[in-house]
């Protein structure tokens, strides 16, 4: 009943539906379009002057020059390089070790489930400074826990400089990223798999099905919904990527490892360009969307 | 033959659980290293041999965290208040006794967290409903809406934000962190996918009877959709507490500061000293923990939910 349209209702029932509707809206969209649409749209608005952040500067408008220019700077492009990295490298890695350690225990015992599901959410929890705190402290150069550990299994002969060397410094970024990306999408997956028809499982393992057959021919067309969920939010975790650098390195050693998100606050704040930092945010906003509208194509087309 | 065939599955699975304790065990480590790096002397801190477990343990660390600054305990700042002053100043109660600027923080982040959560669990409940069961016009737009502005990195709107916050006298105050949280859309979209579970017969025999709006809502709906308010309560919790590029960007005086924000500063302050700046870690990081250990259900609930009905 509630279903049906609002034509098959009388007109009163649909004057009254919609004031009440918009009165429940009201206090939820203030906050809406007050504080998210509204610098969404100044983002962009401001993003084609040449805007400064202190308050008295003029802004004129300036067409596309922003986006322009953007393409001609060497450290944005080279600050894109290294997201792009980083999303390479972190989505698929984070996607296959969630899906294996998902697979691996949601048919665990309850307690046994929940306590890796807690373990491997935790880094989540407790927050970027905190972790990003302890991982300097792990990676320090004289008196890091493992430049002892690599050195006394005769993994590096001498201590290495793992932040301050560009080297490896993009690469001790992914790692904590990893480190905090997994959680939800482990919780996602043991959902989904706890879900998956059982009907159909028993049915493919009656017909001589390997576990392995079981789990890419009947398991993971079901739990696809859920990938393509994480592939998102992954994907749009790892762009936006920006405490870590800020706390660690701030972009350092040689823009080695200079983000996007971290250019964006750098010409914000430390070039007071409040403009063309706008401009960098809608580049990345695009690319995030471009990205993901091609997971959602790719998976529809695989499924 | 099939003995042999069992075995080697039986090492399979001893192998891969043992796989999986490395991982967790790692995954760990750095928490480990926070707690037990907070109790650690500096000369153990410092070695370049570390310490596995602290030989000598002490509260240095957390002496030296709660003598670096001081503000009052309790100071509140009414919103927008300075638009009806007269001269234009900021509305501000101050209480209690000055205490080191560590307590200030970890009650300024407390106070965020749980202002953000009330708030936002009210509008979105509300809001959620209204998207779910009402059927009025502009209800498909206001839809599609929220779900593009969920699916934008929320991080790129910050710079314009601030701004914003700027132009209403908001910044450098609790609420110029708490009020865009409570408009991120995300909450809605999830009351949303709980409210539609609502039969709607229910809803109808209440219209029958005569029921006002806001008493349906109060004494159907919201009893109905209870779990959903608790998951997103706890997500909500979570997230503010450690949301540090909006805190960053909207506070920087001492008094409002927030205990991962206080932490960073520290960092660049006594950068060297990990002692401290572990005891910093730990305070921001045990309540929090403790909180999502406590709610852990829900937590994990309102985590699926988001996600697999869109």
């Amino acid at each position: 009943m509630a279903k049906s349209k609002p034509g098959s209702m009388s007109r009163a029932l649909v004057r009254r539906e919609t004031i009440a509707g918009y009165l429940f809206l009201l206090p939820s969209l203030v906050f809406f379009l007050t504080f998210v649409v509204y610098p969404m749209v100044m983002c962009v608005v401001t993003s084609l002057t040449n805007a400064t952040m202190t308050a008295s500067g003029t802004s004129d408008f300036i067409g596309l020059k922003n986006y322009i220019d953007l393409f001609q700077d060497k450290t944005f492009l080279k600050a894109l390089l290294n997201t792009v990295i980083i999303v390479v490298v972190s989505v698929p890695t984070v996607c296959v070790f969630s899906l294996w350690v998902g697979a691996r225990i949601y048919n665990m015992k309850n307690w046994a489930c929940s306590a890796f599901r807690v373990i491997f959410y935790l880094p989540v929890v407790t927050g970027s400074v905190a972790v990003t705190v302890v991982w300097k402290w792990i990676y320090h150069y004289y008196n890091g826990v493992l430049n002892y550990v690599g050195t006394n299994l005769g993994l590096w002969e001498k201590n290495i400089n793992w932040l301050g060397d560009s080297k490896f410094a993009l690469g001790c970024i992914i790692l904590i990223l990893f480190t905090t990306s997994v959680g939800q999408p482990i919780v996602l997956y043991v959902s989904a798999l706890g879900n998956v028809d059982q009907t159909l499982v028993e049915a493919a393992q009656v017909d001589g099905a390997t576990d392995l057959q079981v789990f890419w021919q009947v398991k993971w067309p079901q739990i696809m919904p859920t990938t393509l969920y994480i592939l998102v939010i992954t994907t749009i975790n790892s762009f936006q990527c920006f405490a870590l650098i800020q706390l660690l390195t701030s972009g350092g050693p040689e823009h080695a490892t200079d983000t996007v998100m971290y250019y964006i606050y750098y010409s914000a704040f430390t070039l007071y360009k409040y403009g063309y930092a706008n401009a960098m945010g809608v580049v990345l906003a695009l690319c995030i969307a471009a990205l993901s509208a091609v997971q959602f194509k790719l998976a529809k087309s695989e499924s | 033959m099939n003995t042999g065939v069992k075995r080697t599955s039986v090492y399979r699975t001893i192998t891969l659980i043992l796989i999986i304790v490395i991982a967790a065990v790692i995954f760990l480590f750095p928490l480990y290293w926070i707690l037990t790096g907070a109790f650690k002397t500096p000369g153990a801190v410092n070695s370049s041999t570390p310490e596995w477990w602290p030989k000598e343990w002490t509260l240095r660390n957390f002496e030296t965290l709660f003598d670096k600054r001081s503000a009052p305990l309790w100071e509140f700042h009414i919103p927008l208040s300075e638009w009806f002053t007269e001269d234009h100043s900021q509305v501000v109660f101050f209480a209690g006794p000055v205490l080191p600027a560590a307590f200030r923080w970890l009650i300024n982040t407390v106070f965020m967290s749980v202002a953000a959560m009330i708030l936002t669990c009210g509008t979105a409940a509300l809001a959620g409903y209204a998207l779910a069961k009402k059927r009025f016009i502009g209800r498909a737009v206001l839809f599609s809406l929220i779900v593009c502005a969920m699916a934008l990195p929320k991080q790129v709107i910050l710079i314009p934000l601030l701004r914003e916050m700027d132009g209403l006298h908001l910044t450098n105050t609790l609420w110029s962190v708490i009020f865009p949280v409570v408009g991120w859309p995300f909450g809605v979209f999830l009351m949303k996918q709980f409210a539609e579970g609502i039969p709607g017969e229910i809803l109808e025999a209440a219209r029958i009877d005569g029921g006002g709006e806001l008493k349906t809502f109060t004494t159907i709906v919201f009893p109905m959709i209870k779990p959903g308010v608790g998951a997103l309560a706890i997500f909500t919790f979570i997230n503010t507490w450690n949301d540090y590029f909006m805190q960053l960007l909207m506070l920087t005086g001492t008094n409002v500061l927030s205990m991962p924000l206080g932490i960073s500063k520290m960092m660049g302050e006594f950068g060297q000293d990990y002692g401290l700046l572990m005891a910093g870690a730990a305070l921001a990081s045990v309540p929090i923990i403790i909180v999502f250990l406590a709610f852990q259900k829900y937590f994990t609930k309102g985590i699926t939910m988001g996600a697999v009905k869109g």
